[in-house]
């Protein structure tokens, strides 16, 4: 039940770098964040890796595994036939910071930027009340465990470093749907979603629901409803309408 | 040496970024404390996210019945009446107003169909009490505390322009160092903490009149655990080498379901949920097998039979609850016993069955992760076949000793909260009881450290630059040539996880325990000589020689306070003293620092609960757990005089 397996890590940082071989036992059952473990033990202490639980609940360990976004604890060995060689390389999208660790700062930036839950006017703390039916659409998207691999693998920024900027990413443009989609949520979320996080950036190519360890149906279920309200209320008449009185109003008072 | 180290002031320092250390953060920044998170992981990463079932308040939204005193009085039961009482008490009292909190941070429970916070049965509890998410809970309750964290930054944005300006998280950060300053006369108090960036390998320090520990248990201690490998017992070895006390560190909760297989996933946890929403054990002759494992002590809220057990779930005021939902302690022993008996499964555990008991739609709704994690690690779908499981070390009741109100240890401006903190569950703890835990004294530890900074006025202990020095060279020692042809760290780990968990494991004796105690005094010596290869950007190595330190001294508080207690309670079971006993239940085992490697132990009487508390339970329960000398207060004697 153990063979020995033929393994490609890169190492290095973000200047310089290179795939290094290494063959390493492999067991029966195990993944593949055992084997860089394994590793880690026996023949390269200092193999740089971030993870947590080993279960596929922190969003840890995402690398890219034979050039597939992964999460490494989440991998299985017996995906592999035994002679294939294993190449694990870090995150694409992120900055490497030393072997299979990324840099995923932007992520944290985006977070930020993105307004939070508005609690809603007058209802005390205990008095939320709130049907499953209507809770369950956020609540897929907060099963998230943010491990960056649709962001990672999003073409928006896979390889283009200058729209870093404008696109808020998946993840984050899922969070806008999220509370959009919060039954008790006081904030409006569609015109900022459009205007400062780069809704309109994202061609639903559904690279980020592939990708997802939590299977959160991105696309479908985040992002098109997201898009749609947005185009209904800029072609709404009533709500064109409703924004244009709002806007004179402000002028108004500002005057 | 030159190397310039970074500096940073707060008021309040929260040390993890867990739930507790969260809400800590959360309250100091509400009472105008500029804070400082400092996490070992990214933030968002710790380890509450691992939390399934739920989270303890008696809110009583699905039975009515429920309120504080019968909370309070089942995380007594649960904790065998060795917990602090006073802690017992806050934590009821206050758990439902800190989950509704929660909603009003963005947070998503399960809804009942009034609309109200849905509530699911666990172990110990009386009646349904744990607010949930599906099997998701901590996740739930750490991403709201994070993205609560976030809307204080967003805020503080709108003010000063920086986000930071209040309330920042350092992440990727370790603290290996606490400071103490004395003043004046005074005693010496809490001036700062030492830490290093994990991605860089630079040194940084933070001057600050008040730490909070959250740092959550000691689980990586052991071979089998459910814990991830920031559980090394950092905030319990801090506040030791600080000069303050643990308590209860013999009592270690085994959780009785971990999965056993495949080997690489041994130990991880299979939510107790799975139990609470009718899951049975069996052993391989099909026998369900908790009937047989029901102590004295609870013969009268348990099933004695299956067709009982199975009316529970339906109609709960009218029959008693089946065995599989004893506390933690009594099904882990029970499954201990049905392996070493012949009745375990393949891979040396015991069957859990919810495939018989529920429809797979059911099961993939109220038990998504579960169904995920056995499918995706294991192979095994939920819906069609049993899953094998076994005990797996889960969390330490054992922690810093603190004041019940404020959280201070006694070290004035160290403060502990969650689960380095001791005393809340007493011998062990109910599921559930951990997230309203660190909710609730998070609150009361980041308010604590708030009040005691005000308490201060304007003079701040300064951190001494011997010290900092100190640290430094400390921090850098498995780097040297001092270590030349020292050891691997993760050799030396691996050999401190094989002495804790074969010889401090679930069942325990005072042979095997001596044993470990010499062996943890041959692995400290190696550990202490540790050398690592590369340099100090993200190197494991490294970080793990760092953590090794921590790792021994928490073991060592472990096994000398497990060889003193000669009884067998909760999390504590002694082959040698198999029983229970009342002499024993009033008595604390306190540890503290003897130098680098060795502790001190001192007994210590616990505190004798308040009267009306105490009133609370009926005097033939009592009756079980203490001694006849402790009952003359009871209402029941008072009447008959």
């Amino acid at each position: 039940m153990t063979h020995d397996q033929h393994f490609r890590v890169w190492r290095g940082d973000d200047e310089k770098g290179e795939l290094v071989d290494y063959p390493v036992e492999v067991n029966e059952g195990e993944v593949v964040l055992d084997i860089i473990h394994r590793l880690q033990a026996t023949q390269a202490q200092d193999m740089a890796v971030r993870w947590n639980c080993k279960a596929g609940k922190c969003g840890s360990c995402s690398m890219e595994i034979n050039g597939r976004p992964r999460l490494a604890c989440m991998t299985r060995m017996s995906t592999f036939t035994e002679d294939e060689v294993i190449t694990v390389t870090p995150l694409r999208t992120f900055p490497v910071i030393r072997d299979l660790v990324t840099d995923v700062s932007f992520n944290y930036t985006k977070a930020r930027e993105i307004p939070s839950f508005v609690p809603p006017p007058g209802v005390a703390p205990g008095e939320y009340r709130m049907e499953q039916v209507d809770v369950e659409r956020s609540q897929e998207f907060r099963k998230c465990i943010e491990c960056f691999l649709c962001q990672n693998v999003c073409h928006v920024v896979r390889d283009h470093e200058e729209n870093k900027e404008a696109f808020a990413g998946p993840r984050f443009l899922m969070r806008i749907a999220e509370l959009d989609m919060h039954p008790l949520d006081a904030g409006d979320r569609q015109k900022e979603a459009q205007d400062e996080h780069g809704l309109g950036m994202c061609n639903i190519t559904k690279c980020c629901t592939e990708v997802c360890p939590e299977h959160i149906k991105i696309t479908d279920n985040a992002l098109i409803p997201l898009k749609e309200r947005v185009v209904d209320r800029k072609y709404d008449p009533l709500v064109w309408l409703g924004s244009k009185i709002f806007k004179r109003g402000d002028a108004r008072s500002g005057a | 040496m030159s190397e310039s180290i970074e500096r940073h002031e707060y008021d309040v320092v929260v040390i993890g970024a867990g739930g507790a250390g969260l809400r800590a953060a959360v309250e100091a920044r509400a009472q105008g404390k500029r804070t400082a998170i400092i996490s070992k992981s990214l933030f968002g990463k710790a380890h509450t996210v691992m939390a399934e079932g739920g989270c303890a308040a008696s809110m009583g939204n699905v039975n009515p019945h429920d309120n504080w005193m019968v909370h309070f009085g089942d995380t007594m039961r649960g904790g065998k009446f060795l917990n602090n009482w006073r802690m017992a008490e806050l934590h009821a009292k206050e758990a439902p107003d800190r989950v509704w909190e929660l909603e009003t941070y963005g947070a998503l429970f399960d809804r009942t169909p009034e609309g109200k916070i849905s509530q699911r049965n666990f172990g110990g509890h009386t009646y349904p009490r744990l607010a949930h998410v599906g099997d998701r809970t901590g996740l739930e309750l750490i991403r709201t505390l994070q993205q609560k964290i976030v809307s204080l930054q967003q805020e503080d944005f709108k003010e000063t322009g920086d986000y930071e300006s209040n309330i920042r998280v350092f992440h990727e950060c370790t603290v290996t160092e606490l400071f103490k300053a004395g003043q004046g006369d005074g005693p010496s108090r809490i001036a700062g903490a030492f830490a290093y960036y994990r991605s860089t390998g630079q040194f940084v320090r933070f001057d600050a009149p008040a730490i909070v520990l959250a740092t959550g248990g000691v689980g990586k201690s052991y071979q089998t655990t459910s814990n991830s490998w920031e559980y090394t017992g950092d905030g319990h070895a801090l506040a030791l080498r600080a000069g303050a006390t643990l308590i209860n560190m013999e009592f270690l909760q085994f959780h009785p379901t971990g999965m056993v297989w495949p080997p690489s996933v041994k130990g991880i946890l299979v939510t107790e949920s799975v139990r609470g929403d009718g899951g049975i054990l069996k052993n391989s002759d099909g026998k369900r097998f908790m009937f047989d494992y029901v102590p004295d002590v609870f013969k009268e809220q348990y099933a004695t039979t299956p067709e009982e057990g199975d009316r529970w779930y339906t109609d709960a005021d009218n029959n008693r609850r089946p065995p599989e939902l004893l506390p933690r302690d009594e099904v882990a022993r029970a499954i201990n016993s049905e392996v070493k008996a012949g009745r375990g499964s393949p891979h040396g555990g015991v069957y859990l069955d919810i495939a018989s008991r529920l429809t797979p739609e059911e099961i993939q709704k109220r038990l998504p992760s579960m169904y995920h994690q056995f499918r995706e690690l294991a192979d095994v779908d939920i819906t069609k076949e049993a899953m094998e499981v076994g005990p797996t070390c889960h969390y330490v009741m054992g922690g810093v000793e603190v004041d019940p109100d404020t959280a201070m240890s006694v070290v004035p401006g160290l403060f502990s909260a969650g689960e380095c903190s001791g005393g809340m569950h007493g011998s062990n703890r109910l599921g559930g009881n951990s997230l309203s835990d660190l909710l609730v004294f998070g609150r009361r530890a980041g308010a604590g450290a708030a009040d005691y900074v005000d308490s201060l006025g304007e003079v701040r202990p300064a951190v001494l630059s011997d010290e900092v020095a100190e640290a430094h060279k400390r921090a850098l020692l498995p780097f040297s040539s001092a270590t030349d042809g020292g050891e691997n760290p993760f050799v030396v780990h691996q050999e401190l996880q094989k002495t804790m968990n074969d010889l401090v494991g679930i069942i325990r004796k005072a042979d095997e325990m001596e044993l470990a105690l010499k062996a943890l005094q041959d692995i400290a010596v190696r550990a202490r000589t540790v050398s690592v290869e590369g340099g100090r950007v993200f190197n494991p190595g490294w970080h793990l020689a760092l953590d090794l330190r921590n790792m021994l001294l928490v073991s060592l508080c472990v096994a000398r306070a497990a060889l003193e207690r000669q009884e067998s309670r909760g999390g504590h079971t002694r082959d040698d003293y198999p029983v229970m006993d009342s002499e024993w239940r009033h008595v604390l085992l306190v540890l503290s620092a003897l130098g680098e490697d060795d502790v001190d132990l001192v007994r210590k009487e616990q505190v004798a609960m308040r009267p009306d508390l105490f009133d609370l339970f009926e005097l033939d329960e009592l009756k079980k757990y203490y001694t006849g000398d402790e009952l003359g207060g009871h209402r029941a004697g008072e009447a008959m005089k």
